[in-house]
């Protein structure tokens, strides 16, 4: 029986990847752990090995294919014995999806798969409105590199630190190149010390330079979460406004996918809980460079919530080496007159096809990308509200004390007599993150959720 | 308490001050020691004063005093140049007017008053001087080791000829982010002096209960970072070894870890009735080693005359009298103070999000 060899998922959230290089030829042997191609992830270039013995009957996905997705036939390995003849071909199907969980109606609005919010494509819908010049697709992973570069190239006090930052060129690439254009100086390589080089940061930003710092991911920075919040975010009030202290702390935040509860956790209210500090976190490429640059220009720590998910989606991006976000500012994403939803990072995208959908069920949603948790807009989202008169908030972190809850406490306080539903939290649920599929996925908003939530504030209403 | 456990403890971290009285200059002229003995006092009876305040209930919180510790900070700083910054812990009193803040904000900061450094919003555990390169002031025990060694990383990023000297205590280097510092100081060559004032106890803990293995001095041998053990009683001990570690750091040759051999008389704070060690012990350490009977003792032996000293007494004297006045009647901070000073304001209109 012909053995079909598939493009394998060399990171928890690889979705597809280049086929750079066959290493072996149709007809030749191969042994069990040869390595027999090259792959390019969006991360780094890795090798496949074979899994069984035999010979390669077909190459099916010539080398130098660009997105591959993960589990496409790239290729048969014919047993012993086996001749050419023996393949039953399979369909050229390079759309091959991952098993995924069963789909749940949007009723019950349960599992649904975490990849369903996925996509390759460009992502339109977030088109800057205060941009009328010409855009570029960026993938927020490129946007956050280029956004380093520019502020790098503009002042020699800002240099980034982190682990494998330089050499690596970033465990998730973002900082790629960085180390070629600046050197060692301004691109550092830091051993394994998170609380290390976070207060080490706080005291270069002190000392007047300014720092970026990057977390490998925001789990490890819990390690270092004295010298954020009692060093980096309450001194300036302590030294009665001497001690200004201008750092990014960056990196990626929130479940990436199957890493269970060490890795999987959204810090969002953590940070948002301390006066002293900014939180922003982005979820287009265009506010990911943005914001990021005018983190790295404020004169104040900044914590920057990236989303590993999000590193490889591609989105519209304004060409301007200077486009700057004001941290600050919430965006409508779309526009509606029914019920207001509020999301950001990663749930934005999933309220943008909640909202699709509802649509399709004659809701009309308006979509509030927050961009900043901290300083919140809390102008645009009691505008909207007292506009359509029902929210709901979206966030992955855990509900107990989370951002929705802050805001829906502060339309409670601004806006109570514009409401005509009780305000509806979607959040991750309160467990640590198992590590299960099935589980995750249950443990994780999804599109269903929201659907549903927004259904039930509209109940006697709409629907 | 088997043999080898006493042999471990009589070699161990709290093994009385072994003198390194070799090299000590003694050639330093008479009115530069008079200048050190200024400070050490003005340190002394700005920390008694500051004692009385808390009992009168003018100074509240913690408040950890520096009394007997003098000759550390001023020994230090004597060798210290323009430019070089300073950064500690919470018992941070004596640093703060070693550097050359002014006593009268200091007070008033320690009274919570509008006058001091930190406009009354910081207290005595933080307070800062941009202007004097002191960084703090810092209440979380190790956390300004860090801070320190990204200080000297700046100082090496701009090409200063500058040094930073991070102060720590002998409870602080059990702390884990003490032993980060040390690997990226000396991985990276910072220019940085940990300064360990061994004052004998964190909080109530002897040094001997609280820390294994040999002398504090030698805790960066891992990283190949020197360390020198240090009469911290003796201010010319303490100049000469900070001499040698600041020329050591300006030489790029990395960091240098000084540990002061020293002993505070009073409690931990203000509010430790101290059962941990016996008033003997107390009484034995000022009688013997007194840092400021050293120095005056000095400059006796130099022909400096009782009037003189007499006078310097009663110089310092009107110094913290004068601060403490300032300190009592400098207003409290206005209400609106609440709320500034939490972010710096935006310059760049283009950073500014428009309503």
């Amino acid at each position: 029986m012909a053995i079909e060899i598939r493009m394998p998922a060399l990171s928890p959230t690889m979705e597809e990847g280049t086929l750079a290089k066959w290493l072996v030829a149709e007809g030749d042997e191969v042994r069990s752990g040869d390595v027999i191609a090259e792959i390019e992830t969006d991360k780094a270039t890795m090798e496949v090995e074979a899994i069984e013995d035999g010979k390669i009957g077909q190459i099916l996905v010539p080398a130098g294919t660009q997105y591959v997705k993960v589990n496409a036939v790239i290729a048969i390995l014919l047993e012993d014995g086996e001749n050419a003849s023996d393949m039953k071909l399979p369909t050229l199907d390079a759309s091959a999806e991952p098993a995924a969980a069963p789909v749940a109606d949007d009723a019950i609005a349960s599992a649904e798969t975490v990849a369903e919010t996925v996509s390759a494509t460009v992502t339109t819908r977030a088109a800057e409105t205060d941009w009328s010049g010409s855009s570029t697709p960026l993938t927020v992973r490129e946007s956050l590199r280029d956004a380093m570069a520019e502020e790098m190239r503009r002042d020699e006090n800002v240099f980034i630190m982190g682990e494998e930052v330089a050499e690596y060129q970033g465990a998730y690439k973002v900082t790629q190149g960085l180390l070629d254009e600046f050197g060692p100086k301004r691109v550092i390589d830091t051993p394994i010390t998170e609380q290390g080089f976070a207060g080490l940061g706080v005291g270069a930003a002190f000392g007047e330079l300014r720092p970026v710092i990057e977390f490998m991911t925001f789990n490890f920075a819990m390690q270092a979460i004295d010298q954020i919040i009692n060093s980096a975010a309450k001194t300036l009030y302590m030294s009665g406004g001497q001690m200004g202290c201008p750092i990014v702390f960056r990196g990626p935040n929130g479940a990436a996918s199957r890493v269970a509860a060490q890795h999987s956790q959204c810090f969002a209210s953590w940070y948002a809980h301390c006066p002293g500090l900014k939180v922003v976190a982005p979820y287009s490429a265009a506010d990911a460079k943005g914001l990021l640059k005018a983190a790295i220009r404020d004169p104040n720590p900044v914590i920057f919530l990236e989303n590993e998910v999000l590193y490889g989606q591609s989105f519209n991006v304004p060409d301007d080496d200077d486009w700057v976000v004001p941290i600050g500012k919430a965006k409508i994403m779309s526009e509606g007159s029914d019920v207001t939803i509020v999301a950001f990072s990663i749930m934005v995208g999933r309220a943008l096809e909640a909202a699709d959908r509802l649509a399709e069920q004659g809701i009309s949603a308006e979509v509030i990308d927050l961009r900043s948790i901290r300083p919140l807009d809390s102008v645009t989202i009691i505008e909207s509200v007292k506009k359509t008169s029902r929210l709901v908030t979206c966030e992955e972190g855990f509900p107990y004390a989370g951002i929705g809850a802050e805001i829906a406490m502060q339309v409670m306080e601004q806006a109570f007599d514009w409401l005509d539903a009780p305000i509806m939290r979607v959040t991750g649920k309160d467990v640590p993150m198992p590590y299960a599929a099935n589980l995750e996925a249950l443990a994780l908003p999804q599109i269903g959720d929201i659907v549903a939530a927004v259904r039930t504030t509209c109940k006697g209403f709409k629907g | 308490m088997n043999t080898k456990a006493a042999i471990k403890r009589k070699r161990g971290p709290g093994r009385p001050p072994k003198t390194v009285a070799s090299g000590v200059d003694d050639m330093l002229p008479t009115e530069e020691l008079v200048e050190m003995y200024k400070d050490m006092l003005l340190i002394r009876r700005f920390e008694e004063k500051a004692g009385q305040l808390y009992g009168m209930g003018q100074i509240g919180g913690f408040c950890h005093l520096y009394i007997g510790q003098e000759a550390v900070v001023v020994g230090l700083q004597s060798a210290s140049q323009p430019g070089d910054t300073v950064v500690t812990s919470y018992r941070d009193h004596g640093h703060m007017l070693a550097c050359g803040m002014h006593s009268s904000g200091v007070m008033a900061e320690l009274t919570g008053r509008e006058g001091g450094y930190s406009r009354g919003k910081g207290g005595s555990m933080h307070m800062f001087s941009r202007e004097k390169n002191f960084f703090g002031g810092h209440g979380i025990v190790g956390a300004q080791v860090p801070i320190g060694v990204g200080l000297a990383f700046s100082h090496k990023y701009k090409a200063q000829p500058n040094v930073c000297m991070t102060y720590l205590g002998d409870g602080a280097v059990n702390q884990g982010q003490v032993y980060e510092s040390f690997n990226m100081a000396a991985l990276w060559d910072l220019p940085v002096v940990f300064v360990i004032e061994n004052n004998q106890y964190g909080m109530g803990t002897k040094v001997t209960r609280a820390a294994a293995g040999r002398a504090l001095a030698d805790r960066g041998m891992a990283y190949g970072i020197p360390g020198k053990q240090v009469d911290g009683m003796n201010v010319l001990a303490v100049r000469t070894a900070a001499l040698e570690a600041l020329a050591h750091c300006r030489e790029g040759k990395g960091p240098y870890i000084l540990e002061m051999k020293t002993y505070r008389y009073r409690g931990h704070s203000m509010s430790d009735p101290a059962k941990y060690r016996t008033r003997e012990e107390v009484d034995a350490m000022r009688r013997q080693h007194d840092p400021i009977d050293h120095i005056r003792d000095l400059l006796k032996s130099q022909n400096v005359d009782d009037v003189r000293l007499k006078d310097i007494d009663s110089d310092v004297k009107a110094m913290v009298t004068a601060a403490t006045e300032f300190a009592q009647t400098s207003p409290e901070p206005d209400p609106s103070e609440l709320f500034t000073d939490i972010l710096l304001p935006l310059t760049d209109a283009r950073l500014i999000a428009k309503a």
